[in-house]
């Protein structure tokens, strides 16, 4: 009897029942006796120093324990690079309590710890600060003249900057018949996860803590708290088991990480840090970017000439960059290529990593344009994406490792019926509405980083497997023990994966799509000498019917090792721990890297395609996205399941993109109006109807041995374009600033 | 938010006494958005005087003189369900359920809905200058995002809009607030309730502190044949309006006997013109006569650098709502605009 394989099988997220009924802790819900709590003070002006802080009638309300702020806050390590974390952009990282100086609204000024939440928080909103102000600058419009080229660093490895020019653009869309081109507005958005950011020290004596915190990285903090309190790095535990959505924010140690243990090690307690809603508008968010396109095609329809820049904001003490501009050429191989990314510091805090970071801001700009350039060709868009299809990704002069769009576009039209739009803008109609289908690509990067990760076997047959890694809500947990699973031919409910943790085996942060050919790969290594182990010491048992078989004659299956050629002989990987290891784990600890040889030779991308319906109230301007489909190659797919809701959620989150979300900058005040969910509007039932995802098959044989690319981002890039496009197919008008609001079709 | 006493009021007269023990002790219904303010550090109370457990307040009853009277601590969700109100006043039905999450709307009540505060973003920012707020310190939103703000009746301090639904259908429907306090009973016409900013904008309404409302009384005409609620909003659910519009007709054929039209995210208060439905009587139910009213309705509307599109946006959902009101079957769920 053989159990088929777990990767490939739509399971169901291991620790949703725990999810569900609630027994699932996060890091604000590990309570012990004793434990403190310190709510944050936010500078209330943008830019300036701070006077002073009337810090002595707080600490006189009975039951604060301590301020802390600038002035008295202990000594921390003096570099920069000590406070540069795994996802740190060039410059100086932002040091919470440093000193008197503001450089942003909402910049963390001081840390009230009392015994209650309530406390602090009241604390708080009492305390009062003198401030010097200064002038500030927060409008990314009125400042896109400032851009300039971005520090590079080691950030660029992961967001390259644009390609050279090739060929002689400006001569090229001179000379060109069919032309498009479009300027193009994102504003800000915040990740806004439903779980708040908290962290929760727990002081063990001596310099040593264990910090349950929320974070896309345990590994990352660890080395960050280390490194900024001078620790031991081996008496800095950081767990964090479930994560709440993260979407990026988590990719960077946020402040309350430094605030929470600053304040366990200085009073010698326990400690929770908890930012409210509002607080999560104050440390990271998606850059406002300023995009401007110009494409020209020849009569046939191929694309001869591209043209993109990006004005992107940044902060004036780090170059936070994203790859906005690279894709065109990537997608369509234009002669004449000319792509430009600038950056435009500002009074704000830095941006961070969200969903698709760059991807889903170019390719909105890219994809407009590109169906521009269909209706002055008067072409299918569909067909002019296929025209200029290509196996070859010209930045680099390279081959893609497998690029299975084609059947994506072709699939998915057929699933979406988009031969039954009719080419005209404004010829759809539906009562009072206005009809409109759209469509666009998506593409990301499929990218690995080194990993490890520890397999073991234990005696009543159990395979545990350890990565540092954390599971964002993604289906890590479930994804991971699939892919172990198979490692060792053991159903799933034979397999323990622990995550989440430190000291477990290294895991890089959990992010760009790149986890699973991460971590997978990692784990993979670790199953392989796992088998190699049992097979060593099962041939040296007594009497092994195995005989002196190697490692390609044996299979290994439920819990056996079998002899291919004769499925009789075999041992239970139990009696090889119990009677071949005096009952002891079999243990192995191995790296998964990225085989660079191999994949220096390709290029490596995840691709998507989307197909959207729209209805616009003709009278009203109402948009609503009645239809979506979006089809993706992205190579192997572990788990349909998890998978799928990947997919469908970025689809949800492509809507909001396009129609819904959007902080609310007052460039007056310098600062954000919208700090919560009544008013950040993303989207909620009554927006979301009909969404369809295909996964295309695509086998990868160079990507990883997994064959995995990643899905994290990818169902994200393609969907605002494919609304806005079916908004201009409804209305005939070209709407290119996010998000949409229904009053612009007025 | 600060340190506050609580006090659960069982009978009328302790409630009273309770709450004006203090200037800044409150009336608790509901608490969905007094407990927002006083975490927000807007309000600070003293005490909050719970008036839940009241025993009267609870209920819909219909007076003797064909009446009905909806009790202020009744739930905004028990009184859009009640099939007294979805038979014979389906425009207040439809009106409350366009509003909030039915989360929110299980807890709020009918007493506090019409007392609800703004939402102008900078009335809840206590960092920022705010003349409703903090009277004299200045209107953030006048040179700042106004998208959400008043186009109609505002002023040079203040630009904000009452944010409730329901208080659109019972503006349309002319219903009467009935109050209680100390001195005594009275009722105010819905149409003097809630104030215009004027200079005193931080006075959202005519209610004196102490004063407690009891019920909303509504007439016996509830317009159940041909009604309409329309709310259009960033996004279809738990949004507040940019725009709402109940219109209440009554109909002879296609003659109208009586038209009431009420906007809703405009203004200070909800916005009804006299001359416009006045205009409409013993006229014919056609676009056109709907345009003219809408058109005066929104006589003299001035709008701000980023909401200038509800006046346009005002005219046409007027237009729409009164032709949906022909055909009531025609409204949507969430009040969106029809098919
Ligand atoms: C996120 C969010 C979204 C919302 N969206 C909408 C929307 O789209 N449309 C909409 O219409 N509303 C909306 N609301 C507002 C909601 O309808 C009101 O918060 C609710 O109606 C208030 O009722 P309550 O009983 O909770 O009042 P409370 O919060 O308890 O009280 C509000 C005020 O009224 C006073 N008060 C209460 N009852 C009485 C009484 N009987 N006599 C005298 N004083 C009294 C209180 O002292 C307080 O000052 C929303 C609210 C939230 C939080
Ligand atoms: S519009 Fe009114 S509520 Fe808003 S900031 Fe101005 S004064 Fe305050």
């Amino acid at each position: 009897m053989k159990n088929p394989p777990a990767t490939g099988q739509s399971i169901s997220r291991i620790e949703g029942p725990l999810k569900v009924t609630g027994a699932a802790k996060y890091s604000g819900e590990y309570n012990v006796p004793g434990l403190l709590y310190g709510y944050v003070v936010n500078s209330t002006i943008t830019k300036g120093k701070i006077i002073k802080i009337y810090t002595e009638e707080i600490k006189a309300l009975p039951g604060v324990i301590d301020v802390f702020s600038h002035e008295n806050r202990p000594s921390t390590a003096w570099f920069d690079m000590k406070y540069a974390d795994m996802d740190a952009p060039p410059g100086s990282p932002f040091r919470p309590l440093h000193d008197a100086e503001i450089r942003y609204n909402g910049q963390p000024i001081a840390l009230i710890v009392a015994e209650t939440f309530e406390l602090a928080r009241y604390a708080a909103s009492i305390i009062s600060v003198d401030y010097e102000k200064e002038i500030f600058d927060t409008d990314l419009r009125s400042h896109f003249g400032d851009g300039r080229e971005p520090e590079t660093g080691m950030a660029s490895l992961l967001k390259p900057p644009p390609p050279e020019p090739t060929g002689y653009f400006e001569t090229a869309y001179a000379a060109a018949k069919y032309k498009a081109s479009g300027e193009f507005y994102h504003g800000t958005e915040h990740h806004n996860p439903m779980e708040l950011f908290t962290t929760t020290t727990l002081y063990e004596g001596k310099g040593k803590l264990s910090i349950y915190d929320k974070t896309q990285g345990t590994v990352n903090c660890q080395l960050y708290v280390a490194n900024v309190f001078g620790l031991r790095f081996k008496d800095v535990k950081v767990i964090s088991p479930f994560v709440g959505g993260a979407f990026g924010s988590g990719l960077r140690p946020q402040y309350q990480l430094f605030l929470s243990v600053m304040a366990a090690l200085e009073l010698k307690r326990h400690v929770r840090v908890t930012l409210d809603r509002s607080q999560m508008f104050t440390f990271g968010h998606r850059p406002p970017t300023l995009q401007r396109t110009r494409f020209a095609a020849d009569a046939d329809g191929m694309v001869t000439a591209l043209n993109h820049t990006a004005f992107a904001e940044t902060s004036r003490f780090e170059d936070y960059t994203e790859v906005v501009v690279n894709w065109s050429p990537k997608l369509y191989p234009a002669a004449h290529t000319l792509l430009d990314y600038k950056l435009v510091p500002l009074d704000v805090f830095s941006p961070m990593d969200m969903r698709a970071p760059g991807g889903s801001t170019g390719m909105h700009a890219i994809e407009s344009t590109l169906d521009e350039l269909a209706y002055q060709l008067k072409m299918d868009p569909l067909d002019l994406r296929l025209k200029n299809y290509t196996m070859i990704d010209i930045t680099v002069n390279l081959p893609y490792s497998s690029k299975e769009l084609k059947e994506c576009y072709l699939k998915g039209a057929e699933k979406f019926g988009w031969a039954n739009r009719a080419p005209e803008p404004r010829s759809m109609k539906r009562g009072h509405k206005l009809v409109g289908y759209g469509m666009a690509t998506g593409i990301w990067d499929a990218m690995q980083a080194p990993a490890r990760a520890e397999a073991a076997m234990t005696r009543d047959g159990k395979l545990h497997v350890k990565s540092a890694v954390t599971d964002i809500g993604t289906g890590t947990f479930t994804v991971m023990t699939q892919i172990a699973a198979d490692e060792l031919g053991l159903p799933v409910a034979d397999v323990i994966f622990s995550y989440g943790d430190s000291k477990l085996p290294f895991a890089p942060i959990q992010g760009g799509s790149m986890t699973t050919s991460t971590v997978g790969t990692a784990i993979r290594a670790a199953g392989k000498a796992l088998r190699k182990k049992l097979l060593r010491v099962a041939k040296r048992m007594k009497d092994s019917p195995l005989g002196k078989a190697e490692l390609e004659e044996v299979i290994f299956q439920n819990g056996y090792i079998i002899l291919k050629d004769n499925p009789q002989a075999a041992v239970s990987f139990a009696d090889i721990i119990n009677d071949g290891h005096h009952g002891l784990p079999l243990k192995t600890t191995n790296t998964g890297v990225p085989n660079m040889a191999k994949l220096n030779k390709y290029s490596r991308a995840a691709h998507s395609a989307v197909f959207v319906e729209v209805e616009v109230d003709e009278e009203l301007g109402v948009i609503n996205v009645t239809r979506a489909l979006t089809a993706v190659a992205a190579g192997k797919i572990i788990n349909p399941k998890t998978s799928r809701s990947q997919i469908l959620g970025s689809m949800v989150w492509g809507i909001s993109k396009a129609l819904r979300e959007e902080t609310i900058l007052d460039n007056q005040l310098g600062k954000y109006m919208n700090q919560n969910l009544g008013e950040y509007h993303i989207p909620v039932h009554a927006d979301i109807h009909d969404l369809d995802v295909m996964f295309i098959e695509e086998n990868d044989e160079h990507i990883n041995e997994l064959g995995i690319k990643g899905l994290g981002e990818i169902g994200l890039v393609g969907v605002a374009p494919a609304i806005t496009n079916a908004i201009f197919h409804a209305t005939g008008k070209r709407l290119n600033q996010l998000p949409v609001h229904f009053d612009m079709l007025l | 938010m600060n340190n506050f006493d609580y006090g659960a009021a069982a009978e009328l007269k302790d409630a009273f006494i309770q709450v004006n023990e203090n200037a800044a002790n409150a009336f608790l219904a509901g608490g969905t958005n007094l407990i927002d303010l006083l975490k927000y550090n807007l309000v600070k109370a003293e005490k909050l005087v719970d008036i839940n457990p009241l025993p009267d307040y609870h209920g819909i009853e219909e007076t003797s003189d064909g009446k009905v009277r909806l009790g202020a601590l009744l739930t905004n969700a028990d009184t859009a369900y009640h099939p007294l109100i979805e038979t014979n006043y389906p425009l207040l039905s439809r009106a409350i359920l366009a509003g909030a999450s039915a989360q929110i709307r299980n807890m709020a009540t009918n007493g506090g809905n019409l007392l609800q505060r703004t939402r102008c973003y900078y009335f809840y920012d206590a960092n920022v200058p705010c003349n409703k707020r903090n009277p004299g310190s200045g209107c953030s939103a006048i040179p700042g995002y106004n998208r959400t703000m008043a186009i109609l009746g505002t002023s040079e301090y203040c630009i904000a809009v009452f944010p409730s639904d329901m208080c659109v259908a019972l503006a349309a429907l002319d219903a009467t607030v009935d109050v209680s306090s100390a001195e005594g009973n009275r009722s105010i016409a819905f149409a003097d309730f809630h104030r215009l900013p004027g200079n005193t904008p931080h006075l959202d309404n005519n209610l004196q502190h102490g004063e407690l409302i009891t019920g909303i009384t509504l007439p016996k005409k509830g317009f159940e044949k041909n009604y309409s609620y329309l709310k259009l909003r960033d996004r279809n659910s738990y949004a507040f309006a940019l725009v709402s519009v109940a219109t209440a007709l009554d109909l002879d054929g296609d003659r109208i006997k009586e038209a009431r039209i009420a906007l809703g995210g405009v203004a200070h208060r909800p916005w009804r013109v006299k001359e416009a439905e006045d205009l409409l009587q013993n006229q014919t139910a056609t676009r056109e006569n709907f345009a003219a009213a809408a058109d005066l309705i929104l006589k003299g509307a001035k709008g701000f650098e980023h909401n200038s599109f509800k006046i346009e946006l005002a005219k046409r959902a007027i237009i729409r709502n009164c032709m949906m009101a022909l055909h009531p079957e025609s409204q949507m769920p969430g009040a969106q605009p029809s098919a």
